[in-house]
């Protein structure tokens, strides 16, 4: 089955490491480590989410091996998607065929759409959309988010991508 | 140590009056504008000066060129700040290589040349013993060039993002706390001075990629030109957009971005969250910069103003007196 939790650990060297080493003990599988600094946490402290494969009697196992490590889980879930973007849209986004744009990141399995907000105003004026796009870990988001710029080539729009720094 | 300063715009005027009210042992032997030059190796008389550029309108004698200045005057250091032609880069990309020629150190506000033949003023001025500085080109009086040169000397830099034109910030700034429009905030940068008659080139992001262009071909001399940066300027955006930014605690800012090594040098409006350090209000700039011994910089300042470019310019100055020049 598949597993999401949030661990939380001292922000020193090596403890990412030594918070993961049992997944693999347990035979289990990592599918996801996310680290968004945007995550508030107190100063030295770190948090991370992640998504893993494991036998379902394991999980307690597993449970008990992290915390060994000095690792808090703070919550446990199923949820598989875990990294969240916010992107803007400009245009006109409903006749371009909003269902399609949705559907185009819906399909790809490995991120969704999952909040859609849209402002209208006057017809002819430029409609503007927030969507919360939700995937797996940070590469299928950059790929999401590449079908997205497609798209909006093709349907000319403006997409305001979030800023997402390297560190 | 003596300058010559060709360009007597905001900028040139701004280092004449700062020349004029601090001591800082700076000489100008030579000075011309669009329409007029004049030289003396004893050093020019400010004030005279200004005050003749503002009742007729030019500085010297009509019969003495930028030209003739660059070839003829007695200095050290050439002040380069006539008007960015960011296409060809001229005239002031002559005049830099006839000062350099000459074996004379250059400091430039002007874009065009550094955006367009950053290697080849380089190399050449390396040939030369000379400097070539260029500290005023990007970011204003944040000293960003010499923070890269010199305060983070050994570093590996691996990204740069940075707000990098003022009018846009303003803009987006102003759409977002008063719920203006694009229109109605373009408006009041113009009325403010912020924004050009003709706002294309800041508005559409042009004005932030040649300044990515410089940045990136200083940090990695990749040789980078403004056809190689993807750009999409601030002109659609909607108030809405803005408002929906900010229902999730972020905003919208026009980030000018370059990872190498994800082959992304691009110029484009970006959400965050308004608690980022790069979001800055107003006309301000802010540039960090991503590093593998210091981590994480971020430097803010005024990115316009003929006062904080003559601080990017006089530093560039009096550091070549301090590296370059003995006896002064």
């Amino acid at each position: 089955m598949q597993v999401s939790m949030k661990l939380e650990m001292k922000d020193t060297p090596g403890q990412l490491v030594a918070a993961l080493k049992p997944i693999s003990e347990v035979g289990g599988n990592i599918i996801a480590v996310i680290h968004q600094r945007d995550e508030k946490t107190n100063g030295d402290v770190l948090a991370v989410q992640i998504v893993l494969e494991l036998q379902e009697q394991k999980l307690g196992e597993l449970l008990s091996l992290i915390k060994g490590q000095g690792v808090n889980v703070v919550r446990i879930g199923k949820e598989r998607l875990l990294y969240k973007q916010t992107v803007i849209m400009i245009g006109h986004i409903m006749h371009t065929d909003l269902g399609d744009t949705v559907e185009r990141i819906d399909c790809t399995g490995y991120a969704e759409v999952t909040e859609l907000t849209l402002v209208m105003p006057a017809i002819s004026e430029p409609s503007s959309a927030r969507l919360v796009i939700r995937a797996v870990n940070r590469e299928d988001m950059e790929q999401a988010l590449g079908i997205l710029r497609g798209i909006a080539k093709e349907k000319q729009l403006l997409i305001i991508e979030p800023l997402e720094e390297t560190g | 140590m003596k300058l010559a300063i060709l360009g007597m715009g905001a900028v040139g005027r701004g280092i004449l009056e700062v020349l004029d009210g601090k001591e800082l042992g700076l000489t100008v032997t030579g000075l011309a504008d669009s329409k007029s030059g004049l030289m003396d190796r004893d050093g020019i008389h400010i004030e005279e000066v200004l005050a003749a550029k503002r009742e007729r309108g030019f500085c010297g004698d009509k019969y003495i060129s930028a030209t003739d200045i660059v070839e003829q005057a007695d200095y050290d250091v050439l002040v380069e700040v006539t008007p960015t032609d960011a296409r060809t880069g001229e005239p002031a990309t002559g005049f830099i290589k006839a000062a350099i020629g000459r074996g004379k150190h250059v400091v430039t506000s002007n874009k065009g040349p550094v955006a367009l033949h950053h290697a080849v003023l380089q190399s050449m001025a390396r040939k030369h013993g000379v400097a070539f500085r260029y500290e005023a080109t990007v970011g204003g009086a944040i000293p960003i060039m010499h923070t890269l040169e010199h305060g983070l000397a050994g570093n590996r830099v691996l990204a740069v993002f940075g707000i990098l034109n003022g009018t846009c910030n303003f803009i987006l700034t102003r759409m977002a706390a008063e719920n203006l429009t694009y229109d109605q905030a373009l408006l009041e940068a113009r009325e403010m001075g912020y924004a050009e008659a003709d706002p294309t080139y800041d508005v559409k992001g042009i004005d932030a990629a040649i300044k990515l262009v410089i940045l990136s071909n200083t940090i990695w001399k990749r040789n980078v030109k403004l056809d190689d940066v993807g750009i999409t300027g601030i002109d659609m955006l909607t108030t809405d957009a803005l408002r929906l930014a900010e229902e999730q605690h972020c905003t919208i800012r026009l980030i000018a971005e370059a990872v190498p090594e994800r082959g992304i040098l691009r110029v484009a409006p970006r959400v965050l969250p308004k608690n980022h350090p790069l979001v800055v209000d107003g006309s301000l700039n802010a540039i960090t910069l991503e590093t593998d011994m210091a981590g994480e910089i971020t430097l803010i300042g005024k990115g316009a103003g003929s006062r904080e470019t003559a601080s990017a310019i006089i530093g560039d100055v009096l550091f070549i007196r301090e590296m370059h020049v003995r006896g002064h």
